[in-house]
């Protein structure tokens, strides 16, 4: 804890020194459009963020588990930490405004972009940019044209979660929660976002090859058709659906659901000793995570100050740990001691996992001969899924 | 000195006093209840843009002929219409003897116990409460513990839930008009239906139900309407359940689709106004 906050300090004291000049109000540029900050300046203080659960620790859901206090002792910014459930609620939250910083996937990026609620990162003033795997920099899902719009944070993969005692033997296929969901009806839980039309997407990669799906973000009519019928299938055995982890939590330790999908922190959390996570042999949805800085914040240089501590590598270590996913740097693996679970740094690996990403109309597997479903339709059909 | 002037001046001004009297809460009512609301009602009209999410001011009635038009949206007015009556009748049901006990039977210590036991939920968060009941609910919880011996099960989460933690919430807005009602039947009609040699039922459907039935419309009115419109219980009791509420909230946090979600409410507002009409030509409205 000790090296990358006396770091931030000294950069921090720094920057005060330096002269003051911010762009970061989007409103007013002709454009239309933010600029990244020019220089930094004295930290305002606080800072709001808006983040996954897990993301932003403090100690008080696990005193053990802190790192949000080393970054105020350091920059002297006040952390106001807000946890969100899909990231369809952040957009929301994004748009009502009042947040400095975001954690975002990469379903949300894009949008955020669009809508100008995100601004340009300078990664130059971050220290800790360099040391980032260069395969997670400037991706489709966190820069436009070769602008950055922040900085990466982790990645893993949405997990299949079920009850030791209930669902034997152990499954290794996501087909317990489709084809063969109805042996535990009333028991399934699935995520309640409409991008987990994807998840059905993925499955049906593997078990209908006939319906040639490539990308499961680039569905055509088709295709989604077919993977919107396995989920109003699906729906008959559905207990619940879960976007409020802590309900997710609880209702796998009450045993109201037995099987699902879930990330690694709440198996983390769990502590009924019951449950086990694996990731299916069809392999998964994913997603990549980016901190960015919000278009509107009055608190530029806290937030700044917080992009560069949670990308430090012992920091991002803890960080990452605990959510249960890849770290954003090599060096941030000398921090942990399961790097090598997640795979991190893994470049082919990486490309297995379907990350987050918003559907759009232009297929984003590159076919060009049909149009995709764009993302407005999926928010329909996840409405009729549940009928 | 300054408010006596004040009052001076006033006292032979009786239209300025009434006037003073009510211009905030008009304002109140008028700016921010109606205003707001048609404001939100008129972007059902509007457009949205599908990458951001942002509302555009296009035009269009395709939000309000979709829900209109749509299964989807039948199926989930008739579950919500089904639920709401549902949740009106079970706290009916409750009520009824629950206040003639405590306004007829009960002695005026005890009285007073019960209408303290009946109110004493309403300083409690709904939250808490709904919580309480997912873990009631839930397949660890007490009402499995109680069941399994008769071989039977907790409901769990899903539609039964919802309408037991409906029933729940709004019972003490049911039973007080009612209990109010009970109250002002004047004891001695209960004797004089006695005298004349009617049984106990007969006085109850004869005398006393026409007495208190507006007083049953004006609770129904409190647990019709608050069913109506509600998506947290169903959100955290109700499973996989989807309500009217759950649609707007989903349309408004999830889909961000607001012209969706304001066409959507004309649903449930539209089931209100009907319903109010109906009870005000019973003239219940009166007795609120």
């Amino acid at each position: 804890m000790s090296k990358s906050p006396s770091r931030t300090a000294l950069r921090a004291g720094l920057a005060a020194t330096a002269v003051v000049s911010l762009a970061a109000c989007g409103t007013s540029s002709s454009d239309g459009g933010s600029e990244a900050a020019a220089s930094l300046g004295a930290t305002e203080g606080s800072v709001s963020i808006l983040a996954w659960p897990g993301y932003v620790e403090d100690g008080s859901n696990d005193a053990s588990v802190d790192w949000v206090s080393g970054f105020e002792e350091a920059t002297g910014c006040m952390v106001d930490a807000k946890t969100y459930g899909t990231s369809d609620e952040a957009y929301q939250l994004m748009q009502s405004g009042g947040y400095d910083v975001v954690a975002a996937s990469g379903d949300l990026t894009l949008r955020l972009i669009a809508a100008d609620l995100v601004a340009p990162v300078n990664t130059d003033l971050l220290e800790s940019y360099d040391g980032i795997f260069d395969f997670l920099k400037d991706k489709e899902w966190n820069s436009v044209d070769g602008v950055s719009y922040g900085v990466p944070h982790g990645y893993g993969a949405n997990l299949l979660m079920f009850n030791t005692d209930e669902v034997t033997p152990a499954p290794t296929s996501w087909d317990v929660v489709f084809d063969k969901a109805s042996d535990y009806s009333g028991k399934v839980t699935a995520y309640d976002s409409p991008i987990y039309i994807a998840d059905a997407a993925v499955y049906l990669m593997t078990h209908s090859p006939e319906l040639g799906i490539e990308n499961p973000y680039a569905l055509d009519e088709d295709q989604f058709a077919a993977a919107v019928d396995l989920l109003k299938t699906q729906n008959a055995s559905i207990g619940e659906y879960w976007s409020d982890y802590l309900l997710e939590i609880q209702a796998f330790e009450s045993g109201d659901s037995v099987v699902g999908t879930t990330w690694q922190v709440i198996q983390n959390s769990i502590s009924s000793g019951n449950t086990d996570v694996v990731l299916p042999d069809e392999g998964a949805t994913g997603w990549s995570d980016t901190w960015m800085i919000a278009s509107e914040s009055e608190a530029t240089n806290c937030a700044y100050a917080w992009l560069d501590y949670i990308a430090s590598p012992e920091v991002n270590a803890q960080a990452t740990a605990y959510f249960g996913e890849a770290p954003s740097s090599e060096a941030a693996c000398d921090f942990r001691d399961d790097c090598e679970a997640y795979h991190a740094g893994d470049e082919d690996y990486a490309s297995q996992i379907w990350y987050w990403t918003t559907p759009v109309s232009d297929c984003v597997d590159g076919r060009e001969d049909v149009e995709c479903v764009d993302y407005s339709e999926w928010t329909k059909a996840w409405q009729e899924i549940k009928g | 000195m300054t408010s006596h002037r004040v009052s001076t001046y006033l006292a032979p001004r009786r239209r300025l006093q009434l006037a003073s009297l009510l211009t905030a809460p008009v304002l109140w009512l008028g700016l921010v209840y109606i205003v707001a609301l048609a404001a939100l009602l008129v972007t059902a009209f509007w457009t949205v843009d599908e990458l951001t999410g942002q509302v555009q001011i296009e035009w269009t009635t395709e939000n309000v002929v979709e829900v209109f038009t749509e299964a989807l949206y039948r199926t989930v007015t008739l579950r919500t219409l089904g639920i709401a009556l549902l949740v009106t009748l079970i706290d009916i049901a409750v009520a009824v003897p629950v206040a003639f006990f405590m306004a007829k039977v009960a002695s005026t210590r005890l009285r007073h116990l019960l209408v303290i036991a009946v109110l004493a939920p309403l300083w409690a968060s709904y939250l808490v409460k709904v919580y309480a009941w997912r873990a009631l609910l839930s397949s660890d919880g007490l009402i499995e513990w109680a069941a399994s011996p008769f071989g039977g099960s907790t409901p769990g989460y899903g539609l039964v839930g919802v309408v037991l933690t409906l029933s729940y919430l709004w019972l003490p807005y049911v039973i007080m008009p009612i209990y109010a009602g009970f109250d002002r039947v004047p004891d001695r009609l209960l004797e004089a239906s006695a005298d004349l040699g009617a049984q106990g039922w007969r006085t109850l459907v004869s005398v006393v139900l026409p007495m208190i039935r507006p007083a049953i419309i004006a609770g129904s009115i409190f647990a019709f309407s608050l069913s109506l419109g509600d998506y947290i219980s169903t959100k955290i009791v109700g499973g996989a359940t989807q309500m009217l509420g759950t649609l707007v909230y989903d349309n408004v946090g999830a889909a961000n689709n607001l012209p969706l979600a304001a066409a959507i409410s004309f649903i449930p507002i539209g089931i209100i106004l009907v319903y109010l009409a109906a009870v005000r030509r019973t003239g219940a409205l009166r007795s609120l």
